[in-house]
Parts: C-alpha cells; structure tokens; sequence
C-alpha cells in the first residue's frame, strides 16, 4: 500500500482543495461586509432621495452625527452604566442560580416540592414582576440589576441542575467505591464535569441579563442605553434611539465574545465531555 | 489466617411487590494472595454479594470479616475495578491515579511516592502528564487498575472489569492485569459471566445457583505451567475440562428451556 499524505510537497489535487477552501472563506467574508456596505449605502441613499422618511427611520450619516456630537463622554457614559449593571445582574444571577441547583441537587426532597413552582417560575415572562421589583428594591440602579437577575436566574438553576443530574453515573460509582462522600462526589466529580454545562448556560445568561437591564432602564432609569432609547422615542429623535440601538448590538455582541474567551482561558479540557 | 472470611450471608431486597431472596447462605474464605473467579447465571447476585464484600451494602444475615475486622459501613480495605475505567478526562493520568488517595485524605509523600513507582513499574510513567482520551483502551483499563492499587487495598474486587473491551483488547488487558495483581501479590476476587476468563485467571471458581443464589461448588483450579498466564491457560489440555465442568454446573442447558 502507498501513502502519498505523509510527503512534504503537496499532491496537485490537494494543492487545488487548499485553494478553493481558501477562495470559499474569503468569499463568505468578503459577502458579509460588502452586505453590511450595501445596507448603509442603499440606507443613505433612500433617506437622501427621499424614498425614506428619514425623520421616521433616521439614516447613516445622521447617526454618525449624534456619534460624533456624545463622543464628549455622555455616550461612553450612558454604555458603561449599562454594562456596569448588566455583569452586575450577570454574575449575581449566575452566582445565586448555581448555589440554588447545588441546593436542589444534594437535596431530592427540596427538589421535588419546589418543581412545580420551578416550572411556573420559568414560564413566567419576569418583566411582568417589574412594578413589584420597582417597589421591593426601590426606582433605581439596584431594580435594574434586580431584573437582569431576575431574569437569568431561573433558567440556570434548571440547566445547572439538569446537568448535575446527568453526570456520569459511572464515574461517581468510582468515587463512592473509594468511599467518597457526597460532597467529595460533587466537588471533585460532579462539578469539573459540569463546566461546560455552566459556560452553554453563561452564553444564554450574558444576553438575558441584557434584556433584563434594558427592560428596567426603560422603566426607571436616568441612564444607560435603555433610558437613551426611551428618551430619543419620547422626543422624536430617531437618531439618538438608531444610535443606541446599534451600540447596544456591539455591546451584546462583544459581552457574549468575553464570556467565550473566559471559556477558552478556563481551558480546553472543560471543553467537553 | 484468612485474609477474607464471608460467613452464611444471606440478602434480601424488599420491594412494593414482595421479598426476593438474592443470596443464601453463601460461606467461603480467602488466603492473602488468592485470586477467585465467581461465575454464576447472570441475574443470580453476583454484584450483589461484591458490594456487601465491600461493604456498601449490609447483608441481611450473616457477616464478612476482612483480616479479622467485620466489615461494618465502606470498608477502606477494598478496592474496586469497574466495568468502565471511569478515568476523569480533566485529570491527567497521574492526577487520575492520585484520585483515590485524595479522597480517602491519604495524600501524603510516601502514597504519592507508591503511586509513581506503581506508574513507572507498569509503563505508564510517560503517560503521566497525558490525558485519558490520549491513551489505548488497554492502557486505560491499567491506569484505572493502578488508582485502585495506589491506595494499597487488601482485596482487589473486579466486577466485570473486562467486558466493556473489544475481544483483542480483552485479552491482552486480562493479561495485563493478571500479571499486575499477581506480582503486586494482591488477593482478588473476580466476578465475571465468562467461563474461559474465570478459569484462566482463578485459582478457585466459586460457583453460583439461579436466584436464590447458593455456592454450587467451589472449583479449585491447577494448570501444570511453570509461570502461569491466562493465555497459556487458553490452550491447556485442563481447560477444556474445567469449561465443560462449570458449564454443567451452572445448568446453562436448563435455563435455555425455560
């Protein structure tokens, strides 16, 4: 039997698929932003026309504008006060929703009478609960961390728990034949194995607790980008809501992006099972 | 003295839909370095009469003494082999081996010592550092062996240890492990549903009844080897009929009517 694979110079068939590979990747990126341009020129070019009703819809170089004149500070501002309350809400969520399953876990019973409330919980929509928040944890910065909690938590208790159940039962049978405790089993077995568990849940939490910041921004805020939104709708200024809009996209984009490097840094042995 | 003494054990399980009597009084004892096979129908309580060895579960009657203590509660005079080798993917093979030790709180320098020696003896120690996924299936199984050597048991208990191996794997890892147990001079007390594996690793074939199940006949086995492997056994003029004996025994025939 020949192998040609292990040679150095490359088959001409294979020298051929590396090529068309590359042309494929660079295609699809060069489609990508050219669709991006194509959206911004066909934007600005029906506002000026007049195809568009740019008081409506605003347009591209009106909200480069208002970019341009909040530079001074007000707008870096309004996105650190956002962001600020959405790790906030982020991390108080993950943290309580983690020690809740711990809980549900280590107790069967718990677990069974708190399930039906669970279910309930985790159907409610928690933006619904936001004048009695408002009224618990006063009209403020501490409701909306309160709401991005709120609404993240929930469903990492459920995943969490949903995932400590299904650890291997193979390997925690090894634990217990060398006398593990229970708490032993689930620190050295139950919870490494979950960390992949607790990152898919963290990429779900990262842009629910967004929701959540925005939805009590629009409630009680005097800043952030959820009380920019809301206040460029009350006075008609189309741009300032665009504007906002569009860096919140950026924001949500690049929260979720850190949460994925946190993963890689934890390491790639967590990656999977 | 016996190494091992089980004493007219008898179990139970009870359940909404009646009593089932798993084992009856079954009786046998052990000398250090002695290595059993059990054998039995499958279903009969095998595992069952293991994990009351182990004492992870209490028999309902009877008692079993381990170098002359009862065992009351996990005892931390017995390791376990699994089915699977259960190695933790985010532990290297090292930190896999160290698990034991960790959680029976025996991590001191000297069992840390034990355990690379254990590693370099069997030609693990430049796996070491390398994850489980890294390694053969063979190799794996030997890894898990030595974590359950690493915390110096008395008696090793091998429930199905093989049966999740591919047949070649199999062989080779019987092999393997045979000759670690025999040179490590640990006493093991193998279950298994295969006749050849019982018979080529045992020096006694302890066989069960169906359920309720009752010591048939303890079978002592002799090959005239000079050095003693399991796949030399293979082909003794003796196998053959000791495979058929225990065949019989077990009434197999029987249970096909059925």
């Amino acid at each position: 039997m020949k192998r040609t694979a292990n040679k150095p110079a490359l088959s001409s068939e294979r020298a051929a698929y590396l090529r068309q590979n590359k042309r494929q990747v660079r295609r699809i990126r060069l489609c990508r932003w050219g669709f991006l341009l194509l959206l911004i020129l066909a934007w600005e070019g029906a506002a000026r026309l007049g195809l568009m009703d740019s008081f409506i819809f605003s347009q591209p170089s009106r909200i480069l504008e208002t970019y341009v004149t909040m530079a001074g500070g007000d707008l870096l501002y309004h996105v650190q006060v956002t962001v600020t309350e959405t790790l906030a809400g982020f991390l108080l969520g993950a943290a309580a929703g983690v020690l809740l399953a711990i809980v549900l876990w280590w107790s069967p019973f718990i677990s069974k009478v708190s399930e039906p409330y669970l279910v309930v919980l985790n159907s409610l929509p928690k933006i619904a609960l936001g004048p009695v928040i408002i009224i618990l944890a006063g009209a403020g910065t501490r409701a909306i961390v309160f709401m991005a909690l709120a609404i993240s938590l929930v469903v990492t208790v459920l995943e969490m728990l949903s995932g400590f159940r299904d650890t291997d039962a193979g390997a925690m049978r090894m634990a217990r034949t060398f006398g593990a405790t229970k708490g032993q089993i689930f620190r050295k077995i139950v919870l490494p194995y979950n960390i992949p568990t607790l990152f898919d849940s963290l990429k779900v939490n990262i842009g629910l607790s967004l929701v959540g910041v925005i939805a009590g921004e629009f409630l009680v805020s005097r800043a952030g980008l959820g009380y920019l939104i809301v206040y460029g709708g009350q006075v008609f200024r189309m741009d300032l809501v665009m504007a906002s809009v569009i860096i919140l996209a950026v924001v949500a984009a690049l929260l979720y992006e850190s949460v994925v490097l946190v993963q890689r840094l934890v390491g790639k042995r967590f990656g999977s099972h | 003295m016996a190494i091992l003494n089980v004493d007219g054990v008898r179990q139970t399980y009870q359940t909404l839909a009646g009593e089932t009597v798993a084992l009856e009084n079954i009786t046998f004892s052990m000398e250090k370095g002695d290595f059993f096979s059990v054998v039995g129908p499958s279903g009969c309580g095998k595992s069952t009469l293991l994990s009351i060895i182990a004492g992870t579960l209490s028999p309902t009657a009877g008692q079993v003494t381990i170098a002359g203590q009862t065992v009351e509660g996990p005892s931390p005079h017995i390791g376990y082999m699994l089915q699977q080798d259960n190695l933790l993917e985010w532990r290297t093979i090292r930190q896999n081996v160290l698990l034991g030790l960790e959680l029976r709180h025996q991590l001191t320098p000297e069992m840390k010592d034990r355990a690379d020696h254990l590693l370099e003896t069997y030609g693990l120690s430049g796996f070491a550092n390398s994850h489980p996924s890294q390694l053969s299936g063979g190799m794996r199984q030997r890894a898990a062996l030595i974590r359950t050597l690493a915390v110096n048991p008395d008696i090793l208990l091998l429930d199905e240890a093989f049966s999740a191996l591919d047949y070649q794997t199999r062989l080779e890892v019987t092999e393997d492990v045979y000759r670690i147990i025999r040179q490590e001079q640990v006493t093991a007390l193998m279950v298994t549903h295969d006749i050849p594996e019982s018979i080529c690793m045992g020096d006694a074939v302890i066989i069960l009844s169906q359920r309720p199940a009752v010591i048939r006949e303890t079978l002592p086995i002799h090959f005239d080897l000079p050095v003693r492997s399991p796949l030399r056994c293979r082909s003794c003029p003796e196998f053959a009929g000791y495979f058929s004996h225990i065949w019989k025994e077990l009434g197999m025939h029987e249970t096909h009517s059925e």
